[in-house]
């Protein structure tokens, strides 16, 4: 059995990563999981220049889930390819970095700056709900995230996955326009907007009002989204939206994912990953698939 | 990797005041834990799935055990879940987390340990701990229930402040250090946002050593999700931009580090 999975040429020794954003750049982390057993590890936004984020309070507790509105809070690409990268270098795992901008110029700087990197694959978030420029501006547009794909293109020497918003009409034609941009790769979900209000203080739960919903809550919308993205596409799909347990990422797979992200479920147990991945390898030994390639995408 | 969330165990359930409750855990975290760190506390209730981050009431490290004593905040929510949980459960904590109080810095000297509404708790291990000149214990409740008054009239002076008046002064904590005429070289002081912004300028004004703890909604607890920044005075070396992680650069900080 063969927990390898490949993704736009990279080898992942399994098919499990982490969310942008929930895992900052896995120093935290480090603590609670041995990051050598990651498929990957990806990592929170980083852009061309530090940014403060939104205002606290930048979390809510949902039903079944969490919304946020972080911001993109970020050092900016020099301490993160001073710091981040020499770190997550040291242990035996894929690098994925995502990269946030405001303009297509800002995501391609820090593209270009990260091709002399030592990293192993790029994440463009057009999809963060949480900023009003950039983000979620290219990632609701079919043209507009075609045309940031491409130039994005032009810089990136590694992989390029482009991170997808939820918050659109029909996931297909997004995927397809990323792709027709030249995207090695997909990943969603991103959050999906939401908002939270306090009844007894009648106002705003978050500063910044609405926020991403993450978390159990958002699964089956993101398992529907993987599989409509899934049917669309030729390129490999990375799927995420409330992957709590064994069987989400398992459910992922089988709607069309290469391989899974693990986000809000970190908070609840820092391990899950790894319980995730042992539960992967059980339902594939006792399924009898030898890949995980075999898995991906069989429900029709 | 040499942590992980473990599954503690309750010895004791005790409701002490209107919403508040004390819980003894056993859990690894008491061997080390220092007045001031908090604890994640999860239910296992899975759509409530962020931890609840509660600061540490006292610790025994000699068994292993440590207690908390927390507000139950409204129907339905984690902390009321926390409150139903009987001796013998078992609740999932990692801990301990953040930094705690720097008490040894009180050696000598005139001290404030100030607290108020559910920043009361964190006070008494604090005081327990700390060996100074003279123990002032400042705290500040809404009413007659003063929760913890006589833990801590066995650790140093007290004196009370509460919102209706129906004990010590009336008003806050400032109020009753006014009251009192009451003078410190060094304050410690955790509690809502108010309180300290007053305590901060107090301790500024005339030049005292202040540290206060500080409260912000939390997702990870650990340092890495960025939910729970305030805002620091210089650059953050860690972050880069004018933010500290409340869960991990403090809770407690230097006032004269934080803007709040």
């Amino acid at each position: 059995m063969n927990m390898k999975v490949n993704i736009a040429g990279v080898e992942w020794k399994n098919p499990v990563t982490v969310a942008s954003g929930t895992f900052g750049s896995g120093e935290e982390f480090s603590e609670f999981v041995d990051l050598n057993r990651l498929g990957a590890v990806t990592t929170k936004g980083v852009a061309n220049v530090p940014w403060s984020g939104n205002p606290t309070p930048r979390v809510a507790e949902v039903y079944g889930g969490m919304m946020n509105a972080v911001g993109l809070q970020n050092p900016g690409i020099d301490v993160f390819c001073r710091r981040d990268i020499p770190f997550l270098r040291k242990y035996d795992t894929k690098i994925i970095v995502n990269v946030c901008g405001r303009s297509t110029e800002d995501y391609c700087e820090v593209v270009e700056r990260l091709a002399e990197e030592d990293v192993d694959m790029l994440e463009i978030n057009i999809s963060c709900p949480n900023v009003k420029e950039g983000g979620i501006a290219f990632g609701q547009n079919p043209k507009a995230a075609e045309d940031i794909t491409k130039a994005v293109k032009k810089y990136a020497r590694q992989p390029v996955i482009m991170k997808l918003s939820p918050n659109v009409t029909s996931i297909a034609e997004m995927a397809k326009a990323v792709e027709a941009g030249g995207a090695d790769a997909v990943s969603l979900i991103n959050t999906i907007t939401g908002m939270k209000i306090d009844i007894n203080r009648k106002t705003f739960v978050l500063a910044n009002r609405t926020g991403g919903v993450s978390g159990p809550a958002v699964h089956p919308i993101a398992v529907r989204m993987v599989y409509e993205a899934a049917n669309a596409v030729r390129v490999p799909i990375i799927g995420m939206g409330g992957i709590s347990t064994a069987e989400d990422a398992i459910e992922m797979i089988l709607a069309g994912a290469s391989a899974v992200s693990v986000g809000t479920a970190n908070f609840h147990n820092p391990a899950v990953t790894l319980e995730i991945i042992d539960g992967i390898e059980r339902y594939m030994e006792q399924q009898g698939f030898d890949s995980v390639e075999a898995m991906t995408g069989i429900v029709k | 990797m040499t942590r992980k969330r473990e599954d503690a165990e309750i010895l004791s359930q005790e409701r002490i005041a209107k919403d508040i409750y004390s819980m003894w855990i056993r859990t690894e975290a008491a061997e080390t834990a220092q007045p001031g760190q908090f604890i994640s506390m999860y239910t296992n209730d899975g759509s409530k799935l962020l931890p609840r981050p509660i600061s540490i009431c006292e610790t025994d490290r000699e068994a292993g055990s440590l207690r908390v004593v927390y507000r139950v905040t409204g129907k339905n929510t984690g902390t009321e879940i926390f409150s139903q949980m009987k001796a013998g459960d078992t609740i999932p904590v990692i801990g301990p987390l953040g930094n705690g109080f720097p008490y040894e810095r009180a050696e000598g000297k005139r001290v404030f340990l100030m607290g108020g509404g559910i920043g009361v708790p964190p006070v008494l291990e604090l005081a327990k701990r700390m060996k100074c000149d003279r123990k002032q214990i400042v705290v500040g409740y809404r009413d007659e229930e003063t929760f913890l008054r006589d833990e801590f009239e066995q650790n140093g002076e007290v004196y009370i402040s509460t919102e209706d008046g129906s004990v010590g002064t009336k008003g806050n904590v400032m109020d009753a250090i006014r009251e009192n005429a009451l003078e410190a070289d060094i304050i410690y002081a955790c509690g809502p946002t108010p309180m300290l912004r007053a305590i901060k300028k107090y301790a500024e004004e005339n030049g005292i050593e202040c540290y206060i703890s500080l409260e912000e909604r939390m997702a990870c607890g650990i340092g890495a999700c960025l939910a729970c920044v305030c805002q620091s005075k210089e650059k953050d070396e860690h972050s880069n931009v004018h933010n500290k992680r409340i869960c991990k650069d403090g809770p407690v900080f230097l006032s004269t580090e934080v803007e709040i």
